[in-house]
């Protein structure tokens, strides 16, 4: 370091004020990484009235007459193989997912690999192809690339950043502007695979039934929703943090308040099971190729038969609804007929004691 | 697991709640013992479908929360020595010290792992033989066993460098000290299920004996917890004082033998200090003599811990159950789970956390307005 930083100089220093040095939960996706983003990273790449300020998945961009979604994420998941996939296959998948939710047609992507001494080649040219499959299935070419190695013990293995630029069509405009009161919501498949898939073989559990990722490209699939004509206005993946903290973003962000229903929400047994074992939130936890939708309320019915016929909406459900009241919180109806706010993560989940 | 499922009927749960509406009659006040109820009580809005002669006053029972202060400071000086490697579950990664958490430890380099089982723990230390392994041992009655068990393998395996810091609590003495309160206001109980399966239900046959209070051993599925409310409200309206056991397909009447003898053998009764509470007599575990060897706080010297609690935290009251979170002038204000004060912002089984993250807009945002 060349330069004292004072932290008194940060946007809201109250805010950051328990961290001094960056914790595991700054990259959880929950509040921490949240205020990571607003009050260190936002201030140093422009402030306020920047593209950036938008802090949606990927950025809209027009340029020389036409409007493109950029979007770059890094992915640093262990193990690099778990049941449904691999680190390269994420990496494609999850940037892809990221340019396709603005409705966008995702065309290219760029591949940077950190990789650290020692690393199996064999195992490198697995997770290269994985990359490349996934990215070809999807109709997105990778045009460009970059390697580093790093020495022994100065990283784990792999770590894999991707960008990607998508076209979108004249008029399609999703984003939390769109989202008003009365906005049906759907997510567009089971929750809380691709989480307890990672969880099951990196701490060795055993739930009983194999329980693999649900990565997968969503590009095809929102697609299909517009070509079907479906008044849509907003999508989101919710992968780190879950649904839950999908939600909590878009009531903050679109100013209004959210109703689910927790009955309605499709989480698998297999996936209810293992949270309740333990002690995490369904909603919580990470999906890989689940989207979810805010859409004109006359067009939730239609918008689930389209998404029941395509391979990756099976289980696709009507989860809630966008309501006038307690705008910016989250409020889901429990099993048993009371209510709860479904709360932003405070970083990543943690294993309780019992 | 479809069990989940049906303990959550919404059928089942109103003919319950319609049971309940249609025979109380006078206001009662029933405390649920463990942490684990308390969430499962605000998570479903169980105390909101009462009726409201019906008064839930939140225990002690988190283990995370009444861990005192000086010893979590004392797992932050072990966790911070270099050659340690220091183990934990998750819950008590984020609770804070009197100036930072295990995590904060982990992120300034100390080797702080979290652990679902506390076995992991012995297997760290075989693998690591050049390394110091320290397990938290941290909890109620539940957790004893699989602690126990983790100090009789390192015996048998010969393994020098496993330790384990013991802060375990024990329900019963937890609750003599509530009832001997004078302002107490429990008229009847909820007893943790899981701590009665290791330890069986004759541990509670002398209060309900002595202090005339029924004990109902209770699940923590909401109809779980909605059966034993039920059950503990009909012997309050019936004026009876009995010891009945509502969560049978875990519980026995003798518990787990075997993890008792385990219990029995590793550990031996002794005071602790409880965080809120103080000093409750008799009221905890720690290592038998014959595995003293084993001793964290042996081990490893720390010198003098000085532990400073928050002045603004009321979290002593919650445990005893005097207040509700919301009624702490901190809560929603300085203490949130972003910036928690003390333990029970922070736990899963937190009584502050539940009401935090549940509840709100009932209780949160008239405070912020």
């Amino acid at each position: 370091m060349t330069t004292a930083f004072d932290p008194s100089s940060w946007s809201c220093p109250v805010a950051l004020r328990n961290s001094t040095t960056i914790v595991m939960g700054h990259g959880g996706g929950g509040r921490l990484s949240a205020e990571l983003v607003e009050h260190l990273f936002l201030p140093a790449f422009g402030g306020s009235g920047s593209v950036l300020a938008d802090l949606g998945d990927a950025a809209v961009l027009g340029v020389g007459g036409v409007r493109l979604a950029f979007s770059t994420d890094s992915f640093v998941v262990r193990p690099r193989f778990f049941p449904g996939g691999n680190l390269g296959e994420l990496a494609a998948n999850g940037t892809i997912n990221d340019v396709s939710m603005t409705g966008a047609t995702p065309l290219f992507l760029s591949a940077a690999f950190v990789l650290e001494e020692g690393l199996a080649m064999n195992e490198l040219g697995v997770l290269a192809q994985a990359l490349g499959k996934a990215a070809a299935r999807a109709g997105v070419a990778v045009v460009t690339g970059d390697t580093k190695v790093v020495d022994s013990g100065h990283g784990d293995g792999a770590y894999i950043t991707t960008a990607g630029i998508g076209l979108l069509a004249p008029g399609v405009d999703f984003g939390p502007h769109r989202v008003t009161p009365g906005d049906a919501i759907i997510v567009s498949g089971p929750i809380g695979l691709h989480g307890i898939a990672v969880l099951s073989v990196r701490d060795g559990f055993e739930f009983g039934a194999e329980i693999l990722s649900d990565t997968a490209a969503l590009n095809g699939l929102v697609a299909t929703m517009m070509a079907e004509g479906l008044d849509i206005h907003m999508l989101r993946d919710p992968t780190r943090g879950g649904v839950a903290a999908t939600l909590n973003e878009i009531a903050l962000s679109s100013n209004t308040g959210i109703e689910i229903v927790e009955r309605n929400v499709p989480v698998p047994d297999v996936v209810s099971s293992a949270c309740s074992m333990l002690g995490l939130d369904p909603l919580q936890v990470a999906n890989e190729g689940r989207l979810v939708a805010f859409l004109a309320r006359n067009d939730a019915d239609r918008a689930i038969e389209v998404l029941h016929r395509h391979e990756l909406g099976q289980g696709a459900a009507l989860i809630g609804e966008v309501v006038e009241t307690h705008r910016g919180v989250v409020v889901a109806k429990t099993g048993i007929g009371g209510s709860r706010v479904i709360d932003l993560p405070m970083s990543e989940q943690l294993p309780r004691i019992c | 697991m479809k069990y989940l499922e049906e303990f959550n009927d919404p059928a089942a749960a109103t003919r319950i709640l319609d049971d309940i509406a249609r025979n109380v009659h006078s206001e009662w006040s029933i405390m649920e013992v463990c942490g684990g109820q308390t969430h499962t009580i605000i998570r479903n809005g169980i105390d909101q479908l009462l009726p409201g002669a019906v008064t839930l006053i939140h225990g002690p029972g988190c283990p995370v929360c009444v861990t005192p202060l000086e010893m979590i400071d004392r797992a932050l000086a072990i966790a911070a020595r270099p050659g340690v490697i220091f183990c934990t579950f998750g819950d008590m990664a984020r609770v804070p010290g009197s100036h930072q958490d295990l995590l904060q430890v982990k992120a300034a380099g100390g080797d702080v792992r979290l652990v679902y089982s506390p076995l992991d723990a012995v297997k760290l230390a075989k693998e690591n033989p050049d390394r110091q392994v320290v397990f938290f041992a941290i909890g109620f009655e539940t957790t004893a066993p699989a602690n126990a068990m983790t100090v009789v393998l390192a015996k048998q395996q010969g393994l020098r460098n496993f330790s384990l810091l013991v802060s375990h609590v024990l329900v019963p003495p937890a609750m003599s000290a509530i009832l001997d309160a004078p302002n107490c206001r429990v008229q009847g109980f909820l007893a943790a299920g899981h701590v009665c399966t290791v330890m069986g239900m004759a541990q509670y046959e002398p209060f309900v004996e002595n202090y005339h209070v029924p004990i109902v051993v209770t699940g923590f599925e909401p109809l779980d917890v909605l059966e034993g409310i039920r059950r503990v409200l009909f012997q309050l309206e019936e004026g009876q004082a009995r010891l009945e056991n509502a969560y049978s397909r875990a519980v026995t009447f003798e518990g787990n033998r075997p993890a008792q003898k385990i219990i029995e053998e590793v550990f031996q009764v002794c005071d602790r200090q409880w965080r809120g509470i103080g000093m409750i007599p008799q009221s905890g575990w720690r290592l038998s003599d014959a595995y003293m060897e084993f001793d964290a706080e042996q081990r490893f010297d720390v010198g003098t811990i000085v532990a400073t609690e928050s002045e603004l935290c009321h979290s002593g009251e919650v445990l005893r159950g005097n207040i509700t979170p919301p009624e702490c002038p901190s809560f929603g204000v300085e203490c949130s789970p972003r910036n928690p004060l003390g333990a029970p912002m922070v736990s899963s089984e937190g009584a502050c956390a539940a009401y935090y993250q549940f509840r709100r807009i009932e209780v949160l945002e008239p405070i912020r307005r």
